[in-house]
């Protein structure tokens, strides 16, 4: 099958990624206005704001040291490469390699810690804080991520991304539905959890207090600013393409249509992370790592599922 | 409903019953789980024996999904304690324990010498993580309410062995063992009731230190 595709659909889905990623906070921000009963921004305002945020001038403090620039272009190189890992409704990545599923968790990591190694280096104490949420989190959100990455590579016998999502078919939904749900539910919180959604963080709060990715990143202005948001966009494309494709199982037909379920799913993670935002409340900060361990757990049990 | 997805929504039951922090919460989910189990026979049963199937499923509902909730919220209520779990095992170390549990269950089954094929591969493991989490419940809490709800999962455990290995036998040995619950849980009910008049409180702990 994969010698038979056209390279333009082999490249189609990290192109994808890089030009529709910010319609998908588009979406969201859509879905959340149309809930409260606004109008809200225009679907490409993501794109106005990035354009705007590239033309300006970056100030940096005189406390920080390089740290603080390379954290955005380090944290958004390791995203755009997690890109060419990830396939995309039924259509291969264009590199694919046995354990690329522990690169992109790896890449993710590299990501955070570059973003909380830039928030650290402003020496700011409210940086400070957002990171250490951020890093408690992580390291209670990435074990559930690998379990689920695990549970699927069980599942397919193969430990490439491409493959398993290949391998992934409409049968083992219905022998394994409910291993497979259980892994599901998990990654949707994962992916509410990796990207700063609620219930765990709230993207639009403007109380440092209360904040935790959006505070690490107050000081990064201008282009640096233009990379974060960017790359939180690819990171959303990345894990919401994930759960797409663990749901829409590969099945053979024309590919371009594949790609475009893809980004009908895409879209529809979108406007489920926009329902989600506006209907709950984020959750209490002490009651989010019980969220996390929960969502690794249903992960470990789906896991045990399948081991047996 | 598939028979597996069942399961696995006990499983699931037991998982959340490990984690909550509420009495409140807690009993519902034992309530559910009674729900659950009360489907499982109606899946389980042996072609033919659809009515005792039937009275079995409706006499499980009507015990584990609303007498044994409603007489552990009325003892809750009457004893007026605190609402919080209070766990010697924290949320953590509790899932943790009920992960692992599930593991050797599974584990545990699959070396289980002698057993009769039943409706599901998992019905054996679900049952034995069942039991586990019940002893689990009734060790690792301080209240007296969770260590009633842990010996009803326990029991949820035998009875889900039950209905789905000892299929012959099975009504007659579910009703003795029902009621033998049903009378534990009012025996239970009335020593929280007392025990917490004598004093104010249901923590089982502090119950070791007394002396005569």
């Amino acid at each position: 099958m994969e010698a038979a595709l056209d390279p333009i659909v082999r490249w189609m889905p990290p192109v994808l990624a890089l030009g529709l990623s910010p319609l998908m906070l588009g979406i969201i921000h859509r879905t959340k206005a149309l809930f409260g009963g606004r109008r809200g921004a225009p679907l490409f305002q993501v794109y106005y704001d990035l354009w705007k945020l590239v033309h300006k001038g970056a100030v940096y403090s005189r406390t920080t040291s390089w740290l603080f620039r390379a954290g955005p272009i380090i944290g958004l190189a390791a995203v755009l490469l997690c890109l060419f890992v990830v396939p995309m409704g039924g259509v291969p990545a264009p590199v694919a390699f046995t354990g690329d599923l522990i690169l992109l968790v790896g890449l993710l990591g590299l990501m955070r810690f570059v973003t909380v190694l830039a928030a650290l280096d402003t020496g700011s104490s409210f940086e400070g804080m957002g990171a250490s949420r951020e890093v408690q989190f992580a390291a209670l959100a990435e074990p559930a991520l690998l379990l689920i990455l695990a549970g699927l590579a069980r599942l397919t016998h193969h430990l490439s991304l491409s493959e398993i999502f290949d391998g992934l078919t409409a049968a083992h939904w219905s022998q394994l539905g409910p291993a497979l749900a259980l892994m599901m539910i998990a990654l949707m919180v994962v992916v509410l959890a990796e990207n700063c959604r609620i219930p765990v963080d709230d993207p639009a709060t403007h109380l440092e207090l209360t904040m935790i990715h959006e505070v690490m990143v107050l000081d990064h202005g201008g282009p640096d600013f233009a990379f974060i948001q960017y790359g939180a966009a690819l990171k959303l494309w990345v894990l919401g393409i994930l759960s797409v494709n663990l749901l829409l199982p590969a099945f053979p037909v024309n590919p371009w249509l594949g790609l475009l379920a893809g980004l009908g799913g895409l879209f529809g993670v979108a406007v489920l992370v926009g329902v989600v935002e506006s209907t709950m409340a984020r959750l209490r900060m002490l009651v989010v790592p019980q969220l996390l361990i929960g969502a690794g757990a249903l992960a470990a049990v789906a896991l045990i599922f399948l081991l047996k | 409903m598939n028979i597996e997805l069942l399961l696995v929504l006990i499983v699931l039951t037991n998982l959340r019953l490990l984690a909550s922090g509420r009495l409140g919460a807690a009993i519902r989910t034992v309530a559910l789980q009674g729900v659950l189990l009360a489907a499982l026979p109606l899946m389980a049963h042996e072609p033919g024996h659809f009515w005792r199937a039937g009275a079995l499923a409706l006499g499980t509902m009507a015990l584990k999904g609303i007498v044994f909730p409603w007489l552990l919220f009325r003892a809750l209520r009457e004893a007026d304690v605190e609402r919080e779990v209070n766990p010697y095992v924290g949320y953590f170390t509790s899932l943790l324990a009920g992960v692992l549990g599930l593991a050797v269950a599974l584990r545990l089954s699959a070396r289980l010498p002698g057993l009769p094929t039943t409706a599901s591969p998992l019905l054996v493991p679900v049952a034995v993580f069942s039991i586990l989490a019940g002893l689990l419940l009734i060790v690792g809490r301080r209240r007296a309410v969770s260590q009633v709800l842990g010996f009803l999962v326990l029991e949820n455990g035998v009875y889900t062995f039950g209905v789905g290995v000892m299929r012959e036998v099975s009504l007659l040995v579910e009703v003795a063992v029902l009621l033998d619950v049903l009378v534990a849980v009012f025996v239970m009910g009335i020593a929280l009731f007392h025990i917490n008049r004598e004093f104010d409180h249901i923590d089982a702990d502090r119950l070791s230190s007394l002396k005569d």
